[in-house]
């Protein structure tokens, strides 16, 4: 019998939230004023949560390493937010969201939490437009939607190619209500460096104030992690340049089991790489494929002769290009979810068909729907007869109303006009769908410890379709975990404010220090960045979009020496007494090359392919699915739980059978 | 392409600040502007020297975090583009480039070219939400029609991304652009009426509190926004104040 108890409420499914709302422990207002929370993180979940708890009139702090809350990194969500408002009547219903959900994450994720999920999406949206969030509306005045991947539905609410930033902003405006009426207290530009455990209890956290160096304690009756995802092991990502693991890794050193490490998400559409000094890689929103047709060339030669640059995309004749995507999967075509889309683009680079100098980009093309809207757009002006020029014109003009700030995006970064020639783009590292195990309530395996967001694990299976990330980070901050902390905090109604001149908090503390003097102290041969490329490197040859047995041993040797070799040689120029971004930088990348250890050991362990974990040792031999990724249920039901013992090879399995009641396990197929 | 950098450097707020000159090779026109920073830092930092310190994250146009005067514009040369997405082909090979943070009393020197813009949060703080709980007990989002120009423009004056360029383009430091954005925003919705008055009294304080400039219609926070955020939006802010304050 497993040790860990994910806590599903009993009684049939489409019941389970309704009855454990009304059956756990409240706290009365009085008592609220006298409990504190920290939240790690502004963004979705955090920002939500925040604003939501102050609400309800408990103490918050806030902490982030950004200069404002506002900068958090869901700000850079571009497509949208799933809700079953079933607005258009296209057959939307809460249980095709949930059944979307599960299906998308290719079985693997826990039904409770996803039909959770679907039941609390409608009222997101009536909460973000009350807060004035100005999502995109019909001439009507009533709220338009569009479509995402791996669904036959239009779920999806936006704001242009904004969506993530109008919601942010409407979470950090319900903060910044709180912080005025005093109730939330915002440290910004400060970051969790470790969490404080009192009797086995969450009940503070050591934090370094970045702009003074300052090491200072925090503490709270509860603590809420919502401190994003872990993309960023891969050096290049889609993740900002901030973006860390820092703090879920040190709950998991405090013991927080990480689940499923290795679920990373591969977008397909990004901007591909254009050289060594690259950064990090840029989105294009999953849904220009509402519009855009992906190809790439029929013949090799012709792709050979587009890298060599002696042929234009746009002289290739329509029988010349191969709609890979549409071919392979003619029910979901352009619209299969995330990482058959990336899998499909990195199979036919593989095989020579690649188109820009490095190979490695297919091409998005929207010649078809300029097309399209152009006629459509004469038509409803009363053009009967429109020149190809006009039908041009109007046409661009709507994509530019959808796309405009995307296509803009573009064509600054890579200086070619998408209107006249069709986008390169290539898959890349863009959400991780592992994270800290939590139960039904969002508490890890550390008592008043909770996780949210994407930090956590729970929703989004094996692989997360478009639009969902957005709607799983505003229901745990604005509709779960205000709900259920209080059932944890209603026992710490008399316990008083927490002390922090205690032995609990002085030996975390000095842990803190003496980790940052060990930083500080390298021989300084090499900068940080070099061994973050380094892991990035290992990271994506080794444990990217396609694994093996053999590739994943090697990534487990080569990151452990790696990481004592940036112990010994790290250099970090400057004092830990101040403003020190390298500092920084060394801490965070440290956390990374233990964690990208545990992640390649998950890897190994599920020899599966599920959603973004890819086996090759794991395929479909025969039959209509041949060559697609193959589910192993009998063996990797589970959630792969990992509990911290010292070093990340020592890590131990604890698995937790995923039971489904509601949904019938099939084949994933999208054909 | 070989540059010629002049970069301010300052150690912290109370230090005095100086102009130091780097040269720097082999820089690629497919580089941002950051990146292009970035192939300094890592010189300086093999040569043991402390790194050029600047605020960046999602370097991709969209958390307001990236600053940067340079050649004495915010964002640099380009249109409609933060620093972070501003490309070396907007350079040539032999050029010196001044690069310093944004200057204002408001947004003081942390270190080099990171400023504290924490004021920006404040103005928020004072009156930058509507009052409804979180709670979810709200009406169906389609009860509250929106006239779809009314909600566009709500979402144009929304994509501010709260990066401080309107205020380092103006020779007051003016942050008008940034509060009537936020003004605008609401005052375009239904669900911003309520409260509008009090709104834009309570955020109009706090913007002069902070010490920012008086507007002199220049138009030059427009020109640089990143974002395009309109001078419509302040004069709509000015309606409001203007009807806010009648109302008294």
């Amino acid at each position: 019998m497993s040790i860990l108890d994910a806590k599903i409420p009993e009684g049939p499914l489409a019941e389970k939230w309704t009855n454990h709302k009304n059956s756990i422990n409240l706290v009365n207002p009085a008592n609220k004023r006298n409990i504190d929370v920290i939240v790690i993180g502004t963004g979705l979940a955090g920002g939500s949560a925040a604003a939501t708890l102050a609400e309800l009139g408990y103490n918050v702090k806030t902490f982030c390493y950004q200069d404002s809350p506002r900068r958090a990194h869901s700000i850079a969500a571009q497509g949208g937010i799933n809700a079953a408002k079933n607005y258009q009547g296209d057959g939307d219903s809460n249980y095709r969201l949930f059944y979307d959900t599960v299906k998308g994450g290719d079985y693997r994720s826990r039904e409770a939490n996803v039909y959770r999920l679907a039941e609390v999406s409608a009222n997101i949206i009536d909460q973000c437009v009350a807060q004035g969030v100005p999502f995109a509306r019909e001439y009507g005045g009533l709220l338009d939607n569009r479509s995402f991947g791996g669904v036959l539905v239009s779920r999806t609410f936006y704001a242009k190619g904004q969506t993530g930033q109008q919601l942010l902003l409407g979470a950090y405006s319900a903060m910044n209500r709180q912080i005025n009426r005093g109730k939330i207290k915002a440290y910004n530009r400060h970051e969790m460096l470790d969490i404080v455990k009192v009797d086995g209890k969450a009940r503070g956290i050591i934090a370094r104030n970045l702009v003074t160096g300052e090491i200072e304690r925090h503490s709270a009756h509860a603590v809420v992690l919502a401190s994003g995802g872990y993309g960023n092991v891969f050096f290049l990502s889609t993740n900002a340049m901030g973006s860390n693991v820092t703090a879920a890794w040190k709950a998991h050193r405090r013991g927080a089991f990480f689940a499923n490490p290795c679920y990373t998400q591969i977008h397909p559409t990004c901007i591909p790489v254009s050289g060594e000094h690259q950064s990090k890689l840029t989105l294009m929103s999953e849904s220009l494929r509402n519009d855009g047709r992906i190809w790439v060339p029929k013949k090799k030669e012709d792709a050979e002769a587009i890298r060599a640059g002696k042929l234009k995309p746009t002289d290739l004749k329509e029988e010349d290009r191969d709609y890979y995507l549409e071919r392979r999967y003619p029910a979901f075509g352009n619209l299969v979810p995330r990482d058959v889309a990336s899998r499909a683009a990195k199979e036919r680079c593989d095989a020579g068909f690649g188109v820009n100098k490095t190979g490695e980009a297919v091409y998005l093309d929207f010649k078809s729907a300029i097309q399209r809207y152009g006629k459509e757009e004469a038509l409803i002006q009363g053009n009967k007869n429109p020149t190809d020029a006009e039908v041009y014109e109007l046409g661009a003009k709507v994509v530019e109303n959808k796309y405009g700030n995307l296509f803009q995006m573009y064509e600054k970064i890579v200086d070619q006009n998408p209107y006249k020639t069709p986008m390169m783009i290539y898959p890349a590292v863009h959400y991780t769908m592992g994270g800290i195990w939590v139960d039904y309530n969002l508490m890890t395996t550390v008592e008043g410890l909770y996780a949210t967001g994407e930090a956590n694990f729970s929703d989004h299976g094996a692989n997360r379709l478009g639009a969902s990330a957005l709607m799983q980070g505003l229901a745990d901050g604005y509709f779960v975990l205000p709900y259920t902390i209080g059932d944890y905090l209603s026992k710490d109604i008399r316990t008083g404010p927490i002390p922090t001149d205690t032995k609990e908090f002085e030996a975390v503390e000095k842990d803190v220090r003496d980790r940052i003097h060990k930083l500080m102290s390298g021989s300084g041969k090499h900068s940080v960045d070099y061994f973050h490329k380094k892991l990035g490197k290992i990271m994506w040859n080794k444990c990217g979009m396609s694994r093996n047995a053999k590739d994943l041993q090697e990534a487990i040797t080569e990151i452990a020496e790696l990481r004592k070799e940036f112990w010994a040689d790290v250099k970090i120029p400057g004092t830990a007494d101040g403003l020190n971004q390298e500092l920084e930088k060394a801490g965070r990348v440290a956390d990374f090359l233990e964690l990208g250890e545990l992640f390649a050991k998950d890897a190994l362990h599920r020899n599966e392919s599920a959603g973004g974990h890819y086996r090759e040792e794991s395929v479909e031999e025969s039959g209509e699915q041949k060559g697609e990724a193959l589910r192993d249920d009998e063996n990797f039901k589970y959630v792969a739980a990992w509990e911290y013992k010292g070093e990340p090879k020592d890590a131990v399995l604890h698995k937790e059978e995923l039971i489904f009641e509601n949904i019938e396990l099939k084949t994933r197929s999208y054909k | 392409m070989k540059l010629t950098l002049k970069i301010w450097r300052q150690a912290n707020a109370q230090a005095k600040g100086q102009m130091v000159t780097y040269p720097i090779d082999g820089v690629e026109e497919d580089m941002s502007f950051l990146e292009m920073l970035d192939v300094l830092n890592e010189d300086l930092i093999n040569k043991g020297e402390e790194p050029v310190v600047f605020d960046h994250d999602c370097r991709e146009g969209i958390c307001g975090s990236c600053s940067l005067q340079i050649n004495g514009e915010p964002h640099g040369p380009d249109r409609l583009v933060t620093t972070c997405q501003l490309h070396m082909r907007m350079f040539n090979d032999g050029d010196t480039i001044v690069i310093e943070p944004f200057r204002a009393t408001a947004f003081p020197v942390i270190k080099d070219l990171m400023v504290d813009r924490s004021s920006f949060d404040r103005i928020q703080q004072a009156g930058g939400y509507i009052s409804v709980n979180t709670s979810g007990n709200t009406i169906d989002a389609n009860a509250i029609p929106v006239e779809k120009e009314n909600a566009d423009d709500a979402f144009y004056a929304a994509t501010c991304i709260g990066c401080g360029a309107c205020v380092a383009a103006c020779k007051n430091a003016s942050a008008m652009l940034f509060t009537s954005a936020k003004v605008s925003q609401y005052a375009l919705l239904p669900q911003g009426e309520v409260e509008a008055a009090t709104r834009v009294l309570n955020m109009v304080e706090q913007m002069d509190k902070e010490g920012f400039g008086n507007c002199t219609n220049t138009g030059a926070c427009e020109v640089e926004c990143p974002k395009g955020i309109s001078l419509e939006n302040i004069a709509r802010m000015n309606r409001e104040y203007l009807a806010a304050s009648l109302k008294g």
